[in-house]
């Protein structure tokens, strides 16, 4: 391991990586501030940049720069007009946003920036120290257990979809996994479903319905309600400093938090928002009977919790990408779309072919927390300024880099239309309250998922994989679980209303 | 009947389509060698359009049953026409006709035209401010994308190919 983390420290350390992650972490704040702009849709408008850097890990830190500064962009938008930009810091806004209507608005910026570097450089070791452990496991598993895992990373994140989404959830990565059918298989050469249209030979492109699924919906939902992008007054930022009581007294919060959320994040389909809401009611639940008070009210805690968490889980969700390559999150699978472009194949054997993506990648972790820390802090309320930017300057850019963002990938302009298509459809599909995150990782997943299922029907010449290896039916078995448990506590919880008896 | 069982509904006849092309249709080209491997390209295909036929009949008729609360949605799409509908759908006609001339126009003019005609949608009238800011964006993003990262964008027209 001490190899790997100098091999690491050597590639991090090179002045371009360096440049890549203060570039990354310093777009992804300013971008990730603006409402509307969450990590998912600023990393999937960097891939085509990042792609062509050419060189992987720079892209991956890049990326990664450009992730942790949106959660940390995000936070600041959520504490100083109470508009959280991304989904993990609406809960930094229950005590963020009281604090600055009390005029500390300084010092929640500062709390949220401590809490957040520690959960992020705390992930970043817990990941330096589990995910060679991970990799080490899964480079026992061969396709049939790929297979089998992928099905249950899929059903895992259909389950986490909350009571009454599992069906909707569970038909988004359906949907995706069939649009990812479409166009020629590298295993037959043979065009499916292309409806003999040419453009369509090389399947949907990645980026494309990636900003289609997030990017163009958000900006949709921006032109049609502009309440969603009223920026209130901004408000002076000054005395960034905390006491030493307060630190004293988020000390322990922030140091559970970070583990809690790490641990949330590695979870597939639980992510960073669900870390920041679990935070924020553990937190709330421990704490004595006067500060339970103060949650919500502008309570130092409260706002160190979901801080923590989020960017310890944002570390976490790296460690199924790196060891197993399934991604947790929509935002990990957009990582992964990026690095499959890349020509690298996250999964046990990155850390044995290319060490120092690995390793650069964590390396580069622990610069872009300190970065955040020791830059953003300093530039915030200058960068603050970009919430200014009227509306009516706003939505025509962030239409155009999506635009952009399909149409350097592939230099082709029936992408576009695709692109413009696709975008009123998860527009209508986010009507309805549909996940979309599900359908970008069925997508992604959907040609591994195919390309193994097939290698083990090939190397057991049919199904017989299944029930001969007790490893793929127990994951299986597992997956069968996921799907099935949220339905079954809902009926049982609603059958106990009615009061009817159930046995136990 | 709610939107979402609509969506259920099309997605239903969509993967009812698509089942039917896997199971009865795809395998008439198959190559005798192939026909022997237990995997076929139709394989995938049928086991996903069972499954998504059966989840979207889930999601149809309603058989899993939220916890009752409604959450208060981002967008309350019954009443569509109390938000600014006619902006978003000429903005996204504006995105069509970018996507058609781009090509044709170049991207420097199709840019600042998409730039300009985008911000005068949404209500502003600052002409003096909007079109300077669009042609310096086109023109800093094209230097950009093409010396920067390297990739061809045709900067101008195309009766001026090489004209540059």
């Amino acid at each position: 391991m001490l190899e790997g983390i100098l091999i690491g420290v050597g590639s991090a350390l090179s002045v371009t990586n360096i440049l890549m992650v203060i570039g990354g972490c310093l777009i992804g704040t300013f971008i990730g501030m603006l409402p509307g702009l969450g990590p998912m849709s600023i990393i999937a408008i960097m891939i085509p940049v990042a792609i062509t850097i050419g060189d992987p890990s720079a892209a991956l830190i890049l990326l990664a720069g450009v992730y942790y500064g949106a959660i940390f962009g995000g936070s600041t938008s959520s504490i100083l007009i109470n508009a959280p930009g991304v989904a993990s810091t609406v809960a930094t806004s229950f005590d963020g946003y009281p604090l600055t209507r009390q005029g500390k608005a300084g010092k929640a910026l500062t709390v949220a920036a401590i809490s957040s570097f520690v959960g992020g450089t705390v992930g970043a070791i817990l990941l330096m120290i589990f995910a060679p452990m991970l990799a080490s496991v899964a480079l026992l598993f061969h396709s049939a257990e790929y297979f089998a895992l992928m099905v249950v990373g899929l059903s895992a994140i259909a389950a986490f979809a909350g009571t009454g989404q599992v069906g909707k959830a569970m038909l988004m990565t359906l949907l995706g996994l069939i649009m990812a059918t479409v166009g020629e298989g590298a295993l037959f050469n043979m065009p499916r479903f292309t409806m003999g249209v040419m453009d369509l030979q090389s399947g949907f492109g990645f980026i494309t319905l990636a900003m289609a699924m997030f990017a163009l919906p958000e900006a949709i939902f921006l032109i049609l309600d502009p309440n969603r992008s009223k920026t209130g007054s901004s408000n002076e930022i000054k005395d960034l400093r905390i006491t030493k009581e307060e630190a004293k007294s988020i000390a322990p919060v922030i140091g559970r938090q970070s583990i809690q959320g790490f641990l949330v994040g590695v979870l597939p389909g639980a992510g960073a928002t669900i870390a920041s809401f679990l935070g924020y009611a553990v937190e709330r639940n421990i704490a004595s009977k006067e500060e339970q008070d103060k949650f919500g009210k502008g309570s130092v805690k409260g706002l160190a919790a979901p801080e923590a968490a989020n960017n310890a889980a944002c570390t976490g969700s790296f460690v199924p990408l790196l060891t197993l390559g399934i991604p947790g999150s929509g935002t990990t699978a957009i990582l992964l779309g990026a690095l499959i472009a890349l020509n690298v194949t996250p999964g046990p054997r990155l850390m044995v072919d290319d060490p120092q993506i690995f390793w650069a990648v964590i390396i580069s972790m622990y610069i872009g927390n300190v970065i955040l820390l020791i830059l953003n802090l300093p530039l915030i309320p200058y960068i603050a300024k970009v919430l200014a930017v009227p509306r009516n300057y706003l939505i025509p850019f962030i239409l155009f880099f999506t635009l952009m963002g399909a149409y350097i990938g592939q230099n082709n302009a029936t992408e576009l239309l695709i692109l413009v298509g696709f975008g009123v459809c998860a527009t209508i599909l986010r009507f309805a309250d549909y996940p979309l995150a599900p359908l970008l990782i069925g997508f992604i997943l959907g040609r591994m998922l195919e390309d193994n299922f097939a290698r083990s029907m090939q190397l057991y010449d049919g199904f017989s994989f299944v029930l001969e290896r007790p490893m793929t039916m127990g994951l299986l078995v597992l997956a069968a679980i996921l799907v099935v448990l949220p339905s079954y506590r809902a009926r049982r919880a609603r059958l106990r209303a009615e009061g009817t008896a159930d046995g136990d | 009947m709610a939107l979402d069982r609509w969506i259920a509904l099309i997605i239903l006849i969509i993967c009812s389509i698509y089942g039917y092309t896997a199971f009865f249709t795809m395998d008439a080209g198959l190559p005798p060698f192939m026909q022997r491997n237990p995997m076929w390209p139709s394989t995938f295909p049928k086991v996903l359009s069972v499954l998504a036929i059966i989840t979207s009949l889930i999601v149809l008729l309603g058989l899993e049953k939220g916890n009752g609360e409604e959450k208060a949605p981002e967008i309350n799409y019954r009443r569509l026409t109390d938000y600014k509908l006619g902006q978003a759908l000429m903005l996204l006609g504006l995105m069509v006709a970018y996507a058609l001339f781009l090509r044709p126009a170049g991207f420097l003019i199709s840019t600042t035209v998409f730039l300009v005609a985008g911000a005068a949608i949404l209500g502003e009238r600052k002409m003096h401010i909007l079109i300077p800011v669009g042609l310096v964006a086109a023109g800093s993003i094209w230097y950009l994308v093409q010396e920067v990262l390297g990739i061809f964008l045709r900067p101008w027209p195309f009766f001026m190919i090489g004209g540059a």
